[in-house]
Order: structure tokens, then C-alpha cells, then sequence
């Protein structure tokens, strides 16, 4: 601290804030110091006081021997940490989110939101947020860490009430029913030489699955080329499930955690890594929960030797699902895209050739290597090749995460596992992969859905997040929604992102819009973005003007 | 931009740029190839010298076969690539983030804050002059920093300040808060820029390309009519600069790439220049007034006239060479004395030693040298025959291991410490040595606190450990060493177990310290005041040089030793000989070989005895032995230990001829006044802590009547009976090639070409040598280095009873020794405007006071009164203060006793006594003036 300098120092001198420092310390307790645990220790911070101020941010900063300007520029890019600076009166201590992301919005998210602030003044926050990933059961409101599905203000009212602000550790196969049912024979058996590892990985190779995130990276190419760089070699598992519509992670989560995680160790053992990372959402708290006690569990009583396996807890930022992004989260920095090349696998975390995957990527294997590549890979419809988890959410009778067959139509997907749209709406578009993936309206409802097949639309599959409009919806409005989600995400560090999806928010506010600037800036937005959020930013907006020209009529 | 001869020998790659193969070298990026080659490509986040970071976006290329585009400033091509900057596509995303950009400035157009926006000029280029969008909701303008406004309504988020605060100096208070387009700039944790821990390096200022962050006061709208290259005139570092000057006024300090300063400068360089416009310069002659008697009080500036009546030149150099004449002719050569300067040119100081030693006829002469690395000049002398450092700073930060001891490089040396920094983040471990827990701590692997004063003890115990562990250099002693045996033998008495309790320092720790760097591959010591202000500083010295031969980690790249000098011309004035022992390059005055030589260079009879140092000659002059004295630039009436005695000496002289700029505190005692030449009005060379001789070129005139130095010396040294026709500087500099072989080799216009050379360079076209003790050869007699152990004796004056508290001097990063200078800068007294006592918290409580509340320090010699400032790096029991204010001049309280062997005071340690209450107690109260 340099606090002999200014005009502050002259007036305070070089001193310590001993009251803040021992309170630092006593929530830090012997936790680690080091520079990536910034962010687990902000959150200690926030979970005790409710807010973090200047003076906890100073005395963090004399612990950790960091700057206070890293720490202030690290807390103030997450949203779930509320920085005050000094003489800023606290937050109250209660928030409850509303997610106003697409599918919530379309179900009334915006009316709710007018009711609650109206209710709670002082006592409670509301606080409009993006997807907390519930989209099958919108609109959602978190009070707390609670999540509240098919939320209207009653519930809520109850909720609060009642003081339920924690949320609940959800069903799940624990460790014991897991290994009961032979979970983590397949990693025994890699372990003890059953297997051999370039064949599980050209196992995977065969299995065709591609890395199920977004980007759609083949999984056992990936591991391949991970087995061949320099180690050590880091895993990091990303469960930063973010992209508007998508739930399919936090379903399998809050279902069956282990085999992600046998999934991840087989990794470790095939690419001969160190240590694991797992990135977790932090609207996730109760798949949090029940992961840090699963992990304890396996530990306890592990069925191999294992390694250090880091539980990392977001802290409400779309942009930490972003790889690279997620990586600098991990170290404890902003979540800030890095520019590739270098690639995560050369120079990933802490600078180590890293494997990152999704988690539900880690959790076919498991199924890949017991079953054979084949049963995965026979899989698939109109001549694509094996499943997808897709996520369907809006306008139909039976939203939800389906697994279903790579390359089936979006009017085959309602009608065989969504049980056909509500009643008195009419399929009119759909989001194919959440809000980046573009629209597309019903004429292209029979579009195998699958990666690679949508390009030519100006769309992709992405996480297979879709949401279905109907006729009662319009496209206009979500491509703002989903604009309005880009500029609240963006990271701000490349200006075509920063000020493209500012720019373009306030472009699309108007009551007609000037397309031919909108394209304009489209196109260098999606050219000459860092990463895929501000690339992909104006694909709604493009397709809005595309495929539904009768709203700009 | 010319290409890096380094890069140019690495191997290249051929790519396709617009339809053109080019090369690039090594780490090249497309951005770097192209400009190189004058293919224009549109930039902002990126600057030459700092790391890319890709983030603006302007620079896109479009790159075969990938999907989209790449920004040229980050991207190092491959063979055949085949790149386009110019086709449609690539040239619509260029001028939309420029339009972007643009959209929101101020206005949506120029930057209202600066002559130079990098996106004017581009936006300019590609004729985007109506942006289409809105603009952004846009922040307040924060100008509550004296040197530097903050108008972030023309932040383009493009990070440079970021990585020149972060980065380049390394002072982390800058940050990019918040996300997305409200990610906002901010100061430690978003506080207003004067209230921030900024250290106003302006490095930030420098890297801004929109004027977002430019220096306060709208100067950067202002087209200068010239611009002169020049160097910094503060620290010993030497960092070079630009002086952007209009109608004979500096307006702003441009850091310009010198060999050791990469562009960078600290807030003294880059702010503290507006002294020389301040309306307080001298500019006219003044005489003592017969009727004004001396006393040792100090007299007010603004009562000058009631003491000094204003002359003519004429009379006035009359009137100074009549009384030193008449001194030495009836009281003989030893009554008289000069005082030079280590802020004056080589020149200047050659010409003053020469004046007392012909014009004089005495070795009387002698420099602020004496107050500060005396004793490393006589220890570096006496073991391996060279007080000149061995490694440049830029080639010690390249060390795995380096000590900082008995400095706060961070302060005095800004500049040299951003590069420690660098090289820390490098992976260099910085071991730091010193009582106060400067800020560098939070860069080095180690940080000894040791109890002031007991550094020999813990140095001999680091020796200790070495020889107990086997860890010396056997074959370096054997073969380029004396006296080992006798050093061995001394530091046996010394175990890390036994010093440990004195030092305050663990053994385990002082273990670890020697082995590491015993082992290192590469290791350099740098030291400073805190080493040779004591009167065990040559011992400390000489510690530190065993310590470096008994491991031979000397005479190589990165290895060696490194006396951080500090004065930007300390070095430059001691090699041309102002110092009493020694002629130019250090050829003693005792031997009559040197004497006849130089007898006849100068055509004069010289005197064959040492002459008296700093100290020495106020006792003389207490003691009625000397009684004149020409001080040219000095203030030793307020830099020399135990001020009431010396300024009581200085009012005892009957013929006190001052040369300076302001009326300093010394000028109360004065007969005559003679108005010299601030830094930027004159041209001459200047030899910084790294050898290096640089050509500093006048900027501006001097105010009013005041005149050149050098023209001042040699008025006097002709009415003194001497014949001198020095046209300028570049006839001085002729005469010192021949006076100190080391530089025989430089030309006055190789330096002007070139700027900055290293010596030894002895003939013409030598490239200089910038590490020199190679292979372990030393210059002396025998070519070998010589163990001088050291036994710890107590500094003088220890605490007791009566006075309890340790009271050492230091100093600040905004002003300089004696506050000539840096008090009369606006900027620079804005931030420190006054003194301050710094004081461990603890200790301040005890006196139920909190910072700011006023301590009256007092010790055997003198008593004075000032804030406090709490700072919990300072050890409990021990205080310090900077010697820069007046109004508590810290030299009223330090002891004058000495080094035995380089008469060196000891400025680090005295014992002193707190009380609280009081008023500043000093006789005058600085009257602020606005320049």
C-alpha cells in the first residue's frame, strides 16, 4: 500500500486498517493466498457482509499482497459482488433475482418484476438478472440463493416469509449409489491398466462427440492433441451454463454428478494431467452444494488415487463461459477473453496446456466406453450422427431437457418430446442455440438441428438451447432482449463488443430501425470481435431483419 | 519505424501483405512488418515498447482461410500467409470501431484535451467525420490532481495507461473497473486521481492516445515552438527527455528513449521542470550591504533587499574575485576553498576544480560527494581500484539475483526502480535491504528490516554463512583476490546466531539470503545512502565488495556491484576531479607524477597537498583557518549535518561568494550573489550512475540578467589572474578528453549524434564498455582485488535516556535534497507541500497523536518541529525526515561526526528526543509565491 502518497496519505498516513484486516482474516481463515483465489475470497466476503466495501477491498488487498486496483477492477466485473465505495449506504441484505433473459420475458418476467419492485422497497432488492437457467419452469425469480420456478408474487411473498433464502440440495445419485450401480468401475479400470489410453481416445474419436459448450470442438481430437503437449497439463470442467435457454448441465447436475466427474477423471488419466478445475455458475448454488459434497464424499473414500480437484465458483458473468474467459476467472482475474492464438490447449491455464470441456461433454464418457463408440455415434436423424441434450423452452406443452437424436427438426422435436405447442399458439420462430444462436422462423422448421447444418441460416446449434416463439411472440422483441443480454454480458474489452452492442441496443430501441447501419455494424461486429459473444452478438438482430420482415413493416 | 538491428539478425518469414511478400523478423507482428515496410495500418491500443494487447480493434487484417478477422498488432505471421489490410472488408471494420470510437468522444469529434490524438489522425485518414451513432452517457471530468487531468469522456477503454501504470513502471493503481461499456478507468478503487496512491510518474499521460489523461491545465493545447532533446536533471538514473518550449517557456517534459530510461521518467522529471520560471530566480548580481551583519540566522528570500543590494555583473565579479584574492594573497592558498556542484555539467565542475586548484592554488575543493558516496569511493578505491559501478542498470535488472541495500530505489531512483520491478516480474528475486520497509517490498522475495546501523553485522554474518557452507569461489579468490585469509578470520566472530538478536533479523533468514546469492548464476548489489551515510559507511562498503569477490559474482554481465549514484552529475563531477584527494579520474594529488602532468596541462604550479573536504572545511572555518569560500550551485546550509554549526561557520567567513539560481538558504551568509544558469538554459555533459556521459542542450535563456555558469567561472577565474578562452562547453570538454584518459575516446559531436556514451572509451570509435571488472581483472596496481574486512563499531551516537529515538534522514519522491528545485515547482510542492516526520503508528500513538499532528524533534544539536506521518513500515523507536524543508531543516538535528576514512557524516543515525506540541520553530516560514 502505498498510502504515504496523496492527498489521502498525507492525511491518514501508512497504516493498516487493523479492524477490516482481522476481519478479513478471520473469513479467509488459512485459506490460500494466492492471486487466483481473489475471486473465492471475495465471495467470503460477500457471503458474510452482503456487499464488499473499500475498506474490506484495502485490507484484502494487504493480505493477499495484491493492488487495490486488481482487486476493485476483478470485483466490479462480477455482478454478484456488490462494491461500495466509501460513505455508499449497503444493499439490503436480501435480493431476489428475476430472470428477464428470453423465455422468462415472453412468460411475463417484466410484469413481475413491476410487482415485486412495488412491494419491497428498503428491506428486499429486486434485481433484474440474466438466464439463471430454468428456462423450462419461467418465469424464474432466485430469492436468495432459492430459486423459484413458475414465479408470480405469491410464491414469492410465501418464500420470503417463510425466510427461504437457501436453495435446496436437489435428488440426486450420491457417491454410494453411484459406485453401487458400478460408477467409477470404467476409471478402475483405466487406472489399472484395462485400458489402453490412446485407445480409449481414439475411442472417443470414433464416437464423434463433439464438445457439447457450443463450439462443437471434436472431444477426441481435443484430448488427443492435449496427450501430445508439454505438461503438466491442466483439466478445467466449464459449468459456467449461461447462454440464455440453456439448463441441460444444471439437469444432469442435480441428477447424476458423479458421472461427470469419472468422466473428467478418465480425462485426467488418458491425457496424464495434474490438477482439475471445476468452474461452477454461482446461480448454481444448489448443484454447488451438492457437488462440494459429493467431491468430499469421493474423496473420503476414493476409489483410486486422485488428483487435487478445485471446486470454483462463478460469480455472474455470462462472458466466464467463454474458455478463455473462463480461465482468467479461474486464475481470480477479470473474465476476459484472451486472443488466440494461443490456443487453451498450448497455453491455457496458469499458462499450462489445458483440456477444457463442457460437462456434459465428461458426462458421455462414462456411457462411450462401456457401450462403444458406436452406440453413441449410430445415433442421430437426416443423416447426422449421434445425440443431443437439447433444451426446450417457450411456447410448448412440455418444456425440458430432451436427449435426442443429432439432426432432428425443430417441428419433430415439438411434436415427438414436447408434447406440441400451447394451446391457442402457433409455432412462428425459434432460437435454435439460445439467444447467440440467431431465429429462425417456422418455414425452417424442418432444418436438421445439428452443428454445421445451420450456417448457411446465419445461425448455429451452440448449446442446444432452444426456445420456441409463437405467433403471440415477435422476433423484433427478443433480437432487443437478446441485444440488450450481449451489452449487459459484454466484457467491454474490444470495442466492436463494447460499443457495437451499446450502440446497437439503442439503434434497436427505436421504433424503426436503421437496418442498413444495423448490418453495418453486424458486420464488423461479428468480424472483428475478440470472442464468440460479440461474433455472434448480432445474429438475432440479423435474422429479426432476415426471416421476419413483416414486423418491420 | 526503424527496425530493431537485434530482431533484423533472427530469422525471418516471408508473407503476403496486400499483395506484396515482406518480411518479418523473430516475434515481428504483421502491425510491426508493415510499418516497418511503410505500409500504413490503422492502430490505437497499440504502443511501440509496451506489451500488444489487441483490444481497439482498429488494426484488423484479413487473413487467408480464416473465418474472421485478425488484428495485425498481435499476430506474428507464418511463412506464405497471406494477409489484406486493405480490401473492403477489411477496411469496414477499421472504420466502424473508428466511427465507434468516435462516436464517443466529446462533441463526437476532436479531442477537445490534446494537439496529438492518435484517433483524430486516424479518423482524419479515413475522412470519419459524422459519426451515426449516439453518443455514450459520459463521465465527469477529475481534476483534482495537480499535475495531470482526467477527462475520461475521451477514454477509448484501449488499456495503454493501464499497461504503462501496470506494466512499464509498475505502480498498480491504475485498473479497468466495471464491464462491458461501463468498464471505466479508475485509480486504486475508483478514487479521484489526486486522492489515489498515484505516483504521478505521468508514464500513463504519456501513453494515452486521445488526451484522455493528459498533464493538467490544458497545456497540450498548446503547439510548442521547439523542441529541444535534453536529459533529466534530478537523479543519478539519467533518463532523457524532451523540453516542449514556446516563447522561451517549457510547457511540458516528454520522456524521450534514452539507453536507461526506455521513454520513462518519474514525477520530478516529467513535472518538477517549471522551477526555472519561478519568480523567485535570481536575476541580478547582489552585494552584501555594508551594513548587513552576519549572523547564523537564515534570511528571508523575500528580504533580500534588506540585506544585498543589487549590482551590476561588473561589480559584482569585481567585487567576488577582489576578496578571494586578497585571502589568498595575505592569508595564503589554504584560506580559501570552492565548493562545485553535482547538478553542473562536466564541464562546469571541471572548470571550478581547476579554478581553485590554479586560480586558488589549494585542493580546497570538494562536492556534495563527500555527503553522499564517499566512503563508497574510498572503500571501491582501496579494494578494486574503481569507484565507478561495474554494471549499468539496465544490465543489472537482468541479474537472477539482486540486492537493493540501503536504498529505496522507488524514491531516489524511480526510474532504475520500475526496471527492478520489470525484472522481478521477469522472475528475478529482489532482495531488499533496509531498515524502512520501502515500497519495493511488494516486488522482492526478501525483506531484511535490519535495526539502522548494524549493517556490517549482518553483512559479516552473510559472509559468515558463506564460507561456514562452503558456497565462496575458491578459483576467484585464488586468482583475482588478496587478503582472504584475513577476511575469513574476521567473519568467523560473526554467526548468523549471534548478530541475529542485534539486526533484528533471523538467522535462518540471513542464511537464505547469502546462499541465494552465493549460488545465483548472475547477482548485483545496489546500494545507496543508507550504506555510506554512517561513520561505519566504507566498512559497509567494503562488506558489500568481499561479499561480491569471496563469490566472484563480479566482472560479468548482470553480476557486479553498483553504487546507485545520486546526483544526475555526482559521477561526472568527482571523475573531473572535485574532490580534494584526487585530480580528474581519480589521479591522486599526492603523487608527484599525476601533479607534474597535470602541472603541465594546466601551466601552473599546484598545490602538493590534499585539500579539505565538505566538513573539514567548516571546522576550518570555525577554527579561523579559511576564511574564503566560492560555492558554485551548493547549499550547505542546509545539506550538512549538524546545520547550527555549519551555517555558524558560513557567517564566519569574511569573503562568501554563492553562484545559484534562487537565493538558497546558504545565500543568507553570502558576500556576493552571482544569478546562475538553471539546468534547461545551458548545454553541457552529464555522466549518470551507469557511466554514461549524455549531452544535456539548452531549452530556454536564462531569466533576466542571470548568465551561463560556465561564462561566470571563467569571469572570475580571469580576474583571479588566470588566462582562460573557453568559447563553450565543447572547448571544456576537449580539455577533459585529455585530463581523464577514461573519456579520451568521446567527441563532443559523436554526443551531440548520439547522445549518451559509456566509458571507459578510450579512443576515438570505441563502443564504450558498459561492464567492466571483465574476467576479474581489476585496475589496480597488481590487477587484483583486495579483502579490507570490517569490524561492526556503533554509529556515534546512540539513543539513551535522554534521547531515546533513532532520527535518520531520507528522502521523498517529489523533492530533491535541499528543495532548491523541486520547492519552487508547483506541481511537485502541491503534492508535498511541507515537512513530515515519519513515524511508526504505534509510536505516534504513545503520543496520543494521529498523522498530521506536530512533533517537536530535537537532538544534542538542534531542535525542530513538524507534522507527523504515521507509517507502519517505519521500526518502532526510530524516525525519519527529508533534509528538503526549510522550515524544519532535518540537518538541524543530524550529527556530524564521521567516517574515519572518507569523512563521510553520519546522516543515517542520531539519537533524538520527542516531544509533543509545539510550533515550527525554524526562523522562516516559506513564503508561497506562484511562478
Amino acid at each position: 500500500m502505498k498510502r504515504t502518497r496523496g492527498k489521502k496519505g498525507r492525511v491518514q498516513g501508512r497504516t493498516t486498517p487493523h479492524k477490516s484486516l482481522a476481519e478479513v482474516r478471520h473469513l479467509l481463515g488459512d485459506a490460500p493466498r494466492t492471486r487466483d483465489m481473489l475471486i473465492e475470497n471475495l465471495h467470503k466476503i460477500q457471503d458474510h457482509y452482503h456487499h464488499i466495501s473499500n475498506r474490506h477491498i484495502l485490507a484484502l488487498a494487504i493480505d493477499m499482497s495484491l493492488p487495490m486496483a486488481e482487486i476493485y477492477e476483478t470485483a466490479t466485473f462480477y455482478h454478484h459482488f456488490d462494491v461500495l465505495n466509501e460513505n455508499e449506504p449497503p444493499p439490503p441484505t436480501k435480493t431476489i433475482r428475476v430472470c428477464e433473459s428470453l423465455t422468462c420475458e415472453m412468460f411475463g418476467a417484466k410484469e413481475l418484476i413491476k410487482q415485486l419492485e412495488a412491494k419491497y422497497k428498503d428491506d428486499v432488492r429486486i434485481q433484474a438478472v440474466p438466464c439463471v437457467g430454468r428456462c423450462d419452469t419461467a418465469p424464474v425469480a432466485v430469492v436468495g440463493t432459492n430459486p423459484i420456478e413458475h414465479a408470480n408474487q405469491e410464491i414469492i411473498d410465501n418464500a420470503v416469509n417463510k425466510k427461504e433464502f437457501n436453495a435446496a440440495i436437489p435428488e440426486y445419485i450420491d457417491y454410494t449409489s453411484y459406485r453401487n450401480t458400478g460408477g467409477y468401475q470404467t476409471l478402475l479400470d483405466c487406472v489399472n491398466g484395462k485400458h489402453d489410453r490412446d485407445k480409449i481416445i481414439k475411442t472417443l474419436e470414433d464416437s464423434k462427440l463433439r464438445g457439447l459448450g457450443g463450439a462443437g470442438f471434436p472431444m477426441g481430437q481435443k484430448w488427443r492433441i492435449l496427450s501430445q503437449q508439454s505438461k503438466p497439463r491442466l483439466i478445467a470442467i466449464n459449468i459456467d451454463e449461461g447462454e440464455p435457454g440453456t439448463f441441460k448441465d444444471r439437469y444432469y447436475l442435480e441428477r447424476d454428478p458423479h458421472r461427470f466427474i469419472e468422466g473428467t477423471l478418465i480425462a485426467h488419466w488418458a491425457i496424464e494431467a495434474e490438477d482439475i478445475y471445476i468452474y461452477l455458475r454461482d446461480e448454481y448454488a444448489g448443484c454447488r452444494k451438492a457437488l462440494e459434497k459429493e467431491l468430499s464424499a469421493l474423496k473420503q473414500d476414493p476409489p483410486c488415487p486422485l488428483p487435487n480437484i478445485h471446486l470454483r465458483r462463478g460469480a455472474g458473468a455470462y462472458i466466464c463461459g467463454e474458455e478463455s474467459a473462463m480461465i482468467e476467472s479461474i486464475e481470480g482475474k477479470r473474465g476476459l477473453p484472451r486472443l488466440r492464438p494461443p490456443y487453451v490447449a498450448q497455453v491455457g491455464l496458469f499458462g499450462r496446456p489445458t483440456l477444457e470441456q463442457n460437462m456434459e461433454s465428461m458426462h458421455w464418457v462414462r456411457d462411450i466406453i462401456e457401450k462403444g463408440a458406436e452406440w453413441f455415434s449410430s445415433e442421430g436423424r437426416h443423416e447426422r450422427s449421434g445425440l443431443r441434450s437439447f433444451s426446450v423452452s417457450g411456447r410448448i406443452n412440455k418444456p425440458g431437457v430432451y436427449l435426442a437424436p443429432a439432426g432432428i427438426t425443430m417441428r419433430e422435436l415439438i411434436d415427438e418430446y414436447c408434447g406440441g405447442m400451447l394451446d391457442g399458439h402457433e409455432f412462428y420462430g425459434y432460437f435454435p442455440g439460445g439467444a447467440s444462436g440467431g431465429i429462425l422462423p417456422a418455414s425452417l422448421g424442418d432444418v436438421p438441428l445439428d452443428f454445421d447444418t445451420l450456417q448457411e441460416y446465419g445461425c448455429f446449434i451452440g448449446s442446444a438451447a432452444i426456445i420456441i416463439l409463437s405467433d403471440k411472440d415477435s422476433a423484433k422483441n427478443m433480437a432487443l432482449n437478446a441485444m440488450r443480454f450481449f451489452e449487459d454480458e459484454s466484457c467491454g474489452q474490444c470495442t466492436p463488443c463494447r460499443a457495437g452492442t451499446e450502440k446497437a441496443v439503442k439503434l434497436m430501441e427505436e421504433k424503426y430501425w436503421d437496418q442498413a447501419l444495423l448490418e453495418e455494424l453486424a458486420r464488423a461486429m461479428e468480424d472483428a470481435s475478440i470472442c464468440g459473444l460479440g461474433q455472434a452478438a448480432p445474429n438475432p438482430l440479423r435474422c429479426a431483419i432476415k426471416y421476419f420482415p413483416g414486423e418491420f413493416e | 519505424m526503424a527496425a530493431n538491428p537485434e530482431i533484423m539478425n533472427e530469422k525471418a518469414v516471408t508473407f503476403n501483405l496486400n499483395g506484396k511478400d515482406i518480411e518479418a523478423y523473430g516475434d515481428e507482428t504483421i502491425l510491426q512488418a508493415a510499418k516497418r515496410n511503410d505500409i500504413e495500418i490503422p492502430y490505437l491500443c497499440y504502443k511501440e515498447g509496451y506489451r500488444p494487447d489487441g483490444n481497439c480493434r482498429v488494426c484488423m487484417v484479413e487473413i487467408e482461410g480464416e473465418r474472421v478477422l485478425a488484428p495485425s498488432c498481435c499476430r506474428v505471421p507464418t511463412e506464405d500467409m497471406k494477409v489484406n489490410s486493405e480490401n473492403e472488408r477489411a477496411i469496414h471494420s477499421q472504420k466502424m470501431v473508428l466511427e465507434l470510437l468516435l462516436s464517443d468522444m466529446p462533441q463526437q469529434g476532436k479531442s477537445p484535451y490534446t494537439l496529438n490524438s492518435e484517433l483524430d489522425y486516424w479518423a482524419n485518414k479515413f475522412e470519419i467525420y459524422d459519426p451515426r451513432f449516439h453518443q455514450r452517457e459520459q463521465p465527469k471530468a477529475d481534476l483534482s490532481h495537480p499535475a495531470i487531468s482526467v477527462n475520461l469522456d475521451a477514454c477509448i477503454q484501449c488499456t495503454r495507461c493501464i499497461r504503462a501504470c501496470r506494466e512499464e513502471q509498475v505502480n498498480d493503481v491504475i485498473g479497468m473497473a466495471f464491464r462491458g461499456s461501463h468498464a471505466k478507468i479508475v485509480f486504486d478503487m475508483d478514487e479521484d486521481m489526486g486522492e489515489s496512491t498515484c505516483v504521478a510518474c505521468g508514464e500513463c499521460v504519456q501513453a494515452c492516445p486521445t488526451g484522455a489523461l493528459m498533464p493538467a491545465r490544458n497545456v497540450g493545447l498548446i503547439e510548442p515552438d521547439k523542441q529541444v532533446e535534453s536529459v533529466c536533471p534530478y537523479c543519478g538514473v539519467g533518463c532523457q527527455l524532451t523540453y516542449n518550449v514556446k516563447n522561451n517557456h517549457i510547457l511540458s517534459v516528454d520522456g524521450r528513449d534514452g539507453p536507461a530510461n526506455k521513454s520513462r521518467l518519474c514525477v520530478k522529471g516529467r513535472y518538477g521542470f517549471d522551477y526555472v520560471h519561478h519568480v523567485d530566480r535570481l536575476t541580478k548580481p547582489f552585494i552584501r550591504r555594508e551594513d548587513a551583519e552576519k549572523t547564523p540566522a537564515l534570511i528571508d528570500p523575500l528580504e533580500i533587499h534588506k540585506f544585498f543590494r543589487e549590482v551590476t555583473w561588473e561589480e559584482a565579479l569585481d567585487f567576488a574575485a577582489k576578496g578571494l584574492k586578497e585571502i589568498r594573497d595575505n592569508k595564503g592558498p589554504q584560506a580559501l576553498a570552492g565548493f562545485g556542484c553535482a547538478k553542473g555539467s562536466n564541464e562546469e565542475a571541471y572548470l571550478v576544480q581547476k579554478l581553485v586548484r590554479t586560480g586558488f592554488g589549494t585542493n580546497n575543493v570538494d562536492h556534495c560527494t563527500r555527503l553522499c558516496h564517499a566512503s563508497s569511493v574510498v572503500a571501491l578505491l582501496e579494494t578494486i581500484g574503481s569507484a565507478a559501478v561495474s554494471n549499468q542498470v539496465a544490465d543489472g535488472v537482468g541479474a537472477e539475483v539482486m540486492i537493493v541495500i540501503g536504498a529505496r530505489p522507488n524514491d531516489n531512483h524511480p526510474v532504475a526502480a520500475t526496471f527492478m520491478k520489470n525484472a522481478t516480474d521477469r522472475g528475478s528475486k529482489l532482495v531488499l535491504i533496509e531498515p524502512y520497509g520501502s515500497e519495493m517490498y511488494l516486488h522482492a522475495e526478501h525483506l531484511l528490516q535490519l535495526k539502522p546501523g548494524t549493517d556490517v553485522l549482518l553483512l559479516n554474518a552473510m559472509m559468515h554463512t558463506i564460507i561456514e557452507e562452503g558456497l565462496q569461489n575458491d578459483a576467484f579468490i585464488k586468482d583475482h583476490t588478496d587478503g582472504f585469509e584475513a577476511l575469513k578470520k574476521v567473519v568467523k566472530d560473526y554467526s548468523p546466531e549471534k548478530v541475529a538478536p542485534i539486526c533484528c533479523i533471523p538467522p535462518e533468514t540471513i542464511k537464505t539470503v547469502a546462499r541465494l546469492y552465493a549460488k545465483a548464476e548472475t547477482a548485483i548489489i545496489f546500494w545507496g545512502m543508507g550504506i555510506s551515510q554512517h561513520i561505519h559507511g566504507t566498512d559497509n562498503a567494503r562488506c558489500l565488495i568481499s561479499l561480491a569477490l569471496m563469490t566472484g559474482q563480479i566482472g560479468r554481465p548482470s553480476t557486479g556491484l553498483h553504487p546507485l549514484r545520486g546526483q544526475n552529475n555526482v559521477q561526472g563531477t568527482s571523475d573531473v576531479g572535485v574532490i580534494p584527494m584526487v585530480y580528474p579520474d581519480y589521479q591522486p594529488v599526492s603523487d608527484p607524477n599525476v601533479r607534474a602532468k597535470f602541472e603541465k596541462l594546466w601551466g601552473k604550479e599546484l598545490d602538493p597537498n590534499i585539500g579539505k573536504t565538505v566538513v573539514e572545511i567548516m571546522h576550518a572555518i570555525h577554527d579561523g583557518d579559511l576564511n574564503g569560500l566560492y560555492i558554485m550551485g551548493e547549499n550547505p546550509a542546509m545539506s550538512d549535518p549538524n546545520l547550527n554549526h555549519a551555517r555558524e561557520a558560513l557567517s564566519m567567513l569574511d569573503h562568501l561568494v554563492v553562484q545559484d539560481i534562487f537565493f538558497t538558504e546558504t545565500c543568507s551568509y553570502a558576500d556576493v550573489i552571482l544569478p546562475a544558469s538553471a539546468f534547461p538554459e545551458k548545454t553541457g555533459t552529464f555522466t549518470n550512475t551507469d557511466r554514461r556521459v549524455q549531452m544535456g542542450r539548452q531549452a530556454i535563456d536564462p531569466p533576466g540578467d542571470a548568465r551561463q555558469d560556465l561564462w561566470i567561472i571563467q569571469e572570475l577565474a580571469n580576474r583571479i589572474g588566470l588566462d582562460w578562452h573557453y568559447e563553450g562547453p565543447q572547448d571544456v570538454f576537449e580539455e577533459i578528453r585529455k585530463a581523464v584518459p577514461s573519456m579520451a575516446g568521446m567527441t563532443w559531436e559523436r554526443l551531440e549524434q548520439e547522445d549518451s556514451l559509456t566509458y571507459p572509451l578510450e579512443n576515438e570509435g570505441d563502443a564504450g564498455e558498459p561492464v567492466i571488472f571483465k574476467d576479474g581483472i581489476f585496475p589496480t596496481d597488481d590487477g587484483r582485488g583486495r579483502f579490507v574486512p570490517a569490524e561492526h563499531i556503533e554509529p556515534a551516537e546512540l539513543p539513551d535516556k535522554d534521547y531515546p529515538f533513532i532520527f535518520t534522514t531520507g528522502r521523498q519522491l517529489e523533492h530533491w535534497h535541499t528543495g532548491t528545485m523541486t520547492r519552487h515547482s508547483r506541481v511537485l510542492d502541491a503534492i508535498e507541500p511541507g515537512p513530515c516526520i515519519m513515524i511508526n503508528p504505534e509510536d505516534l500513538k504513545d503520543f496520543n497523536m494521529k498523522t498530521g499532528d506536530i512533533l517537536v524533534i530535537e537532538s544534542r544539536r538542534g531542535r525542530i518541529a513538524a507534522t507527523t506521518r504515521a507509517d507502519e513500515h517505519m521500526q518502532k523507536g526510530v524516525v525519519m525526515m527529508p533534509f528538503t524543508f526549510s522550515e524544519a531543516a532535518a540537518n538541524l538535528i543530524s550529527n556530524d561526526a564521521l567516517d574515519p576514512f572518507a569523512k563521510i557524516p553520519e546522516f543515517k543515525f542520531c539519537a533524538v528526543k520527542l516531544t509533543s506540541g509545539g510550533r515550527s520553530q525554524d526562523t522562516i516560514s516559506r513564503k508561497k509565491q506562484t511562478a
